[in-house]
């Protein structure tokens, strides 16, 4: 043997070897579909499965623009390429009519398709796989008890290589490890019920964890905020305090923002604004509180020191006066001079943790597109943020941010257009 | 005295309602108003419409209509996306007394803008939009939109106050399917037998015609035509409060 062909072997080995590895990670806790397991559908089981749907906010992903609830058909731009929602109603040919209750607990707890073909992460199985047998079956049946909508899947639109079974083989290895949630002893039942329906169905990290240029996260950052790919919304820490940490909120301020959408000082909007409109605010008080609880126990795992007193950061210069101008032409009439805001009908700017967090992403998007707090029975008649798209320049809008982030002893960093025009290209979808 | 007022208050009231849309402070109420002032930055005013001629009017338009169109934009039946992103969030029920506000709103029209279009263009609107031509079975405008072409309560809009080419985009994305109404989408069975050009008439014509001394949308359609066949119109259904998202009781599948 030569020295080459020996290279060549021990090269064939250990391809063969990594292969198998990554064919080995991606059967770990397999589900067996052949073996029916009890399964006892029942009128209870189903309004079970109904809420539960409504945790998961199914429908939101599963229900294309216009279309018929359920259907699928949604179009999900991820860095990838497009992929499209599936049909879950129960019609035999194009939705899961025809999965048995191990199927539908194998693409929940595994990622897996009736067919057995691997599933993309869109459909946050990361998060879903922490939901309970149990669990499963209720959602089961309840989607089996929606009217049958005969609507064929849209085949996902991904690119090269990120079109092909073993490249998504590969990142289910790398990020990927299938398991029910394991409720900490240490806690009391109401926390463990907040972190089960945090993790699994709410699959709130989904959106509030970075990502890496795979588009895998890492627990250790764990809901420590992360720009929503594609949509240049950035979903804040949950664990920050300087973002979207709760850790010194009274439980009922908590409660309320995520079931009308507005509390004392704080409101939703943008992507939050159709989580809480198509999830969390039909959830029951004693869910909400459970989450609240364990929302609030959340550590910071990076904690950055506070911005240094004295001069606030610029990483764009701005003409303070021009802005101020702007502010006082466009803004000031809702938002009040002092950027103080109006009470349960206008965010105060001053000293809002939206306004100062680091990214400014959103405020971005807020000033371009306007936008309404969500419709909920707490909240019937929000208040509404005109669009300024059409009335501001990148420069004007950047201006207007910097004023408002380094203006009323608020102190963050400064905005250029550049950053401006990146988000207005991106916008529009 | 009164020449003098008279004089003061012509120069004075459009310089007053400039600075008002600017945004000079104006106090807070708790409105609907001002709630939505989201809507009324890019419509104007009380929703008088824009200055910027596409913008349209929507202060007096039927009630049925402004809600029908609201959800149109939210679930893609119509296309922009400055609207869809905006009402996402909000319920069909607040949807419905957003529309009925605007709806209720009594002010006054801008006079129309002469029309450059050639006479002859503007007498093959003006058929188009009063005649139709029974021999394409094309129903004449006001046979729909009422005699006074102020729309018909609840659901038909007016035709008057509009910008020509705000009138002809819109029939022209209806033409090309851009726009679409509740099935059964009348507008589009009618919009698919006009050509470009009588879009172009029409909407010229439209456009330059004032308002009647009574701009409020007529009670009822005008009696149809015997003999010509039916043109039914879809239409959402109004909100109920509280109901669920399916109609039926949900069974469980054994």
């Amino acid at each position: 043997m030569t020295t080459w062909s020996k290279i060549a072997l021990g090269l064939c080995l250990l391809a063969a070897g990594a292969v198998a590895a990554v064919w080995s990670l991606n059967l770990r806790d397999e589900v067996d579909v052949k073996t029916t397991a009890a399964y006892a559908p029942s009128d209870s089981l189903l309004a079970r499965g109904a809420y539960l749907a409504r945790a998961g906010n199914c429908m939101g992903c599963h229900t294309a623009r216009g279309g018929q609830p359920y259907a699928g058909g949604l179009g999900i731009a991820t860095p990838f390429g497009t992929v499209f929602t599936s049909n879950l109603t129960p019609d035999a040919n194009t939705g899961i009519g025809s999965w048995s209750p191990a199927h539908f607990w194998r693409a929940l707890h595994n990622g897996r398709s009736k067919s057995g073909r691997l599933l993309y992460p869109a459909f946050p199985y990361t998060s879903y796989t922490q939901v309970t047998r149990e669990d499963s079956d209720a959602i089961f049946t309840y989607l089996r008890s929606l009217p049958a909508v005969n609507q064929p899947n849209q085949p996902h639109a991904l690119r090269f290589p990120f079109n092909l079974q073993p490249a998504l083989a590969l990142w289910r290895a790398l990020y990927f490890k299938p398991g029910v949630y394991r409720p900490d002893a240490s806690r009391d039942a109401e926390w463990n019920r907040g972190a089960y329906l945090v993790g699994g169905l709410g699959h709130c990290s989904a959106c509030h964890s970075p990502r890496d240029a795979l588009g895998g996260i890492r627990q250790t950052l764990a809901l420590a905020g992360g720009l929503i790919p594609m949509q240049n919304w950035y979903a804040p820490s949950l664990t920050s305090p300087r973002e979207a940490g709760v850790a010194d909120w009274a439980p009922e301020r908590i409660v309320a923002l995520l079931r009308d959408g507005v509390a004392p000082g704080a409101s939703v909007s943008g992507p939050m604004a159709e989580v809480v409109l198509g999830s969390t605010q039909h959830l029951s008080q004693a869910d909400l509180q459970a989450m609240a609880h364990y929302l609030k126990t959340l550590a910071d795992p990076s904690p950055r020191p506070p911005p240094a007193s004295g001069a606030p950061p610029a990483a764009a210069a701005f003409n303070s006066e021009r802005a101020a101008k702007l502010y006082e032409q466009h803004c000031a009439q809702c938002h009040g001079e002092q950027g103080q805001g109006v009470a349960n009908a206008y965010p105060a700017l001053a000293g809002n943790r939206a306004v100062t967090m680091a990214s400014s992403e959103n405020l971005v998007q807020m000033v371009l597109g306007g936008g309404f707090a969500p419709a909920t029975a707490g909240n019937p008649r929000p208040f509404g943020m005109p669009p300024f798209v059409l009335v501001l320049s990148d420069r004007d809008v950047a201006d207007v941010i910097s004023h408002i982030r380094t203006a009323w002893g608020n102190q963050a960093s400064a905005l250029t257009p550049q950053e401006v025009g990146r988000i207005r290209a991106n916008q529009g979808r | 005295m009164s020449t003098h007022f008279s004089w003061a208050s012509r120069l004075a009231l459009p310089f007053a309602l400039a600075c008002m849309s600017a945004g000079a402070a104006t106090p807070f109420e708790d409105t609907l108003a001002q709630r939505t002032l989201a809507c009324t930055a890019c419509h104007g005013p009380q929703g008088r419409a824009a200055p910027d001629g596409y913008y349209p009017r929507l202060a007096g338009k039927p009630a049925g209509y402004l809600y029908n169109q609201l959800l149109n934009f939210r679930e893609g039946r119509r296309h922009y996306g400055l609207m869809t992103q905006l009402i996402e969030p909000l319920s069909n029920a607040y949807l419905l007394e957003i529309a009925q506000y605007f709806s209720s709103l009594d002010v006054p029209y801008p006079a129309p803008l002469p029309s450059p279009a050639p006479a002859e263009v503007l007498r093959r609107g003006r058929q188009l939009v009063m005649q139709g031509d029974a021999s394409r079975q094309l129903p004449a405008c006001v046979q729909c939109h009422g005699q006074a072409m102020t729309g018909v309560a609840p659901g038909i809009p007016g035709l008057l106050g509009l910008p020509r080419d705000y009138l002809n985009s819109q029939l022209g994305a209806w033409k090309a399917g851009q726009r679409r109404a509740h099935a059964p989408d009348c507008m589009k069975a009618v919009v698919d037998r006009l050509s470009l050009q009588e879009i172009n008439a029409a909407a010229s014509w439209l456009a330059a015609q004032p308002l009647p001394a009574d701009t409020h949308p007529a009670a009822a359609r005008p009696a149809w035509p015997a003999g010509s066949p039916a043109l039914p119109c879809g239409s959402a259904p109004l909100p109920v409060a509280d109901a669920a998202p399916s109609a039926a009781e949900p069974k469980v599948q054994k």
